[in-house]
């Protein structure tokens, strides 16, 4: 059983079509980079997996202890995030609110995995810095901990390293490499920067409306080549 | 002591968070010691201005004013801190020209008889509209709350959904609204004190309704404020991620936009409509200059917003200045001082 498999999805806005029939299957410990165009339905097709909007038809099914709104999302960060008055505690614990049902408040077991993914990623001894006072990467670093106090099986990252400089972005798919291989999450990332991304990814997706290719990285690789041969030849 | 302040100025960390922390406990300090020779030097002045103050308060309209100002400022503080962050400090703005409008549209209402209605619809029928519209003229409040509370979910919808954006869309919806309210005024009765007064608020305002209405209201706030603080702050850090989580970040919305509304229209008599933003930007934008967790902003600007508030009306009592304009001037004055602080901080 799969983490999340979308079959025959097909989502619209006002006549346009915006994801033409896409399928496909996300494991556990699956490594996916989702690659296009602007425009091509990357971001439709990360917000159909979060359940933000409703394909018009097909069906996207969650299993395998994966639940719809338990999926780690780091989002794109927004000019308002970068200068908010929060600590970083403050903001890494907010990724507990989907487990909190009715309760009100945090309670110890929220604090307890808070503070867990905080030092998994290294960011415990910001945990009273202000998050407006970290630099890019420790901030991106800081989301990814909030995302993962929403997870235990899945992180969607809508293109991460944008605004990081080389070093920081390199530090950053190194952490995602280490949640992937030590830690068995699995994760799916848009992204632009095709080529560090394919070095951790184990298969890829392009889009394009449609779906124009859906495998693994070697198959893509073999592809990709053949295709080139075959315009040299 | 100056000697003191430039030192702290001086020392300037070169790089972010290297010694943060001495330079702004330096800076606070001098900053603090400077106040309290101020007050020192000025001490009979203001013990003057406390004793008349305190004789002012056995008026009645005095203590009601400062019951509803109390509790209308900590409200507005921490509703604003999330319409700041969530750059939505221009809602305050715009609904209260809403108000302003319908305030007018209101007061107009009481010149409707029901022998100018057209003669084509039955006497009983003239008459009741009459007598709706007497109704409304006379206690303005019910209808101006419903008219700016819808304008609140128009608002949001239209920041939200529509490709106008947020700001342009709450432009055009105070100008209008002013602009018919003032159309209104000029048809009925003319520009006259009541008009001034909604403009720029008048202590004498609030009656004992508006009483019990802002102590409903802020109990309302204060409850709802403590009880979804950490959804209220997911919302207001992250929406897509809050979303995503299961939060229904469009209700909160809806929520804040409905309490602001309420505020606002609790406030706007007192505060005046071209002021009454300020209740809501001001402490948040302060305490953000030198606080930096979302815990100690909130707690921070509800402080600042209540004392800022006391300040202003003893400075109106005592002085005899306008009561908004004097809360916005002390408002302003701790805004410079918070910022002065946080500069020698950064």
């Amino acid at each position: 059983m799969a983490l999340m498999a979308m079959k025959d999805v097909t989502i619209a806005f006002e006549g346009t079509v915006a994801v033409d029939r896409v399928s496909f299957e996300v494991n556990a410990g699956d490594y996916l980079v989702v690659v296009g165009e602007n425009g091509s339905g990357k971001s439709t097709l990360i917000r159909a997996m979060l359940g933000l909007v409703k394909p018009r038809s097909g069906s996207i099914a969650y299993g395998d202890g994966l639940v719809k709104n338990r999926i780690g999302y780091l989002p794109q960060q927004t000019a308002a995030q970068r200068d908010f008055p929060a600590s970083v505690e403050e903001v890494v614990l907010s990724g507990c609110v989907n487990r909190m049902g009715r309760r009100c408040f945090y309670n110890k077991t929220d604090r307890k995995k808070a503070e867990e993914n905080m030092a998994l990623l290294d960011v415990l001894k910001f945990r009273k810095r202000s998050y407006r006072n970290l630099s890019g990467g420790q901030q991106q670093r800081a989301l990814l901990a909030r995302a993962l106090c929403a997870t235990d099986a899945m992180l969607l990252l809508d293109e991460p390293v944008t605004g990081l400089d080389p070093t920081a972005a390199a530090e950053f798919y190194d952490v995602i490499r280490t949640l992937n291989r030590k830690y068995g999450v699995a994760v799916v990332m848009v992204s632009h920067d095709l080529g560090s991304a394919m070095r951790d990814a184990g298969k890829v997706l392009v889009m394009n409306r449609g779906m124009d290719f859906f495998g693994s990285v070697d198959e893509y690789r073999a592809k990709f080549a053949e295709g080139a041969v075959t315009a040299r030849g | 002591m100056g000697d003191l302040l430039q030192r702290a100025l001086m020392k300037k960390p070169g790089r972010k968070g290297e010694k943060p922390r001495r330079s702004s406990a330096i800076a606070f300090w001098v900053l603090l010691a400077l106040m309290i020779v101020w007050i020192l030097f000025h001490l009979k002045d203001i013990g003057a201005a406390f004793v008349e103050f305190g004789a002012y308060l056995q008026y009645k309209f005095i203590q009601r004013a400062l019951v509803v100002g109390t509790l209308v400022s900590l409200c507005a503080s921490l509703l604003g801190v999330t319409l700041v962050l969530k750059r939505y400090s221009m809602i305050g703005d715009g609904l209260s020209h809403v108000g302003f409008g319908a305030l007018t549209v209101a007061m107009a209402l009481g010149f409707v008889t029901a022998e100018g209605l057209p003669g084509f619809l039955p006497g009983r029928l003239r008459r009741g509209i009459a007598a709706l519209c007497g109704s409304i003229a006379a206690s303005p409040l019910p209808f101006t709350l419903v008219v700016v509370v819808l304008c609140a979910f128009l608002l949001l919808r239209l920041s939200e959904r529509s490709r106008m954006r947020g700001d342009s869309a709450i432009a055009l919806i105070s100008t209008s609204a002013l602009a018919v309210g003032v159309i209104v005024t000029s048809m009925t009765s003319g520009m006259n004190v009541d008009v001034y007064n909604y403009m720029f608020g008048s202590i004498l305002a609030m009656s004992v309704g508006d009483v019990w209405l802002s102590a409903i209201l802020s109990a309302v706030v204060l409850v709802l404020f403590v009880l979804f603080y950490p959804r209220i702050f997911a919302v207001t850090f992250d929406e897509p991620f809050a979303r995503a989580t299961g939060v229904n970040a469009g209700s909160y919305n809806l929520l804040i936009a409905l309490l602001t509304a309420l505020t606002v229209v609790v406030g706007m008599r007192m505060m005046g409509t071209l002021l009454i933003s300020s209740l809501i930007i001001f402490p948040a934008l302060s305490s953000m200059r030198v606080f930096s967790h979302f815990k100690t902003v909130t707690i921070s600007s509800a402080i600042i917003s209540v004392v800022c508030f006391v300040m202003g009306l003893m400075l109106s009592c005592v002085y005899s200045l306008p009561t908004g304009a004097g809360i916005v001037a002390v408002n302003l004055v701790v805004f410079i001082v918070f910022s002065a602080i946080g500069a020698v901080r950064e």
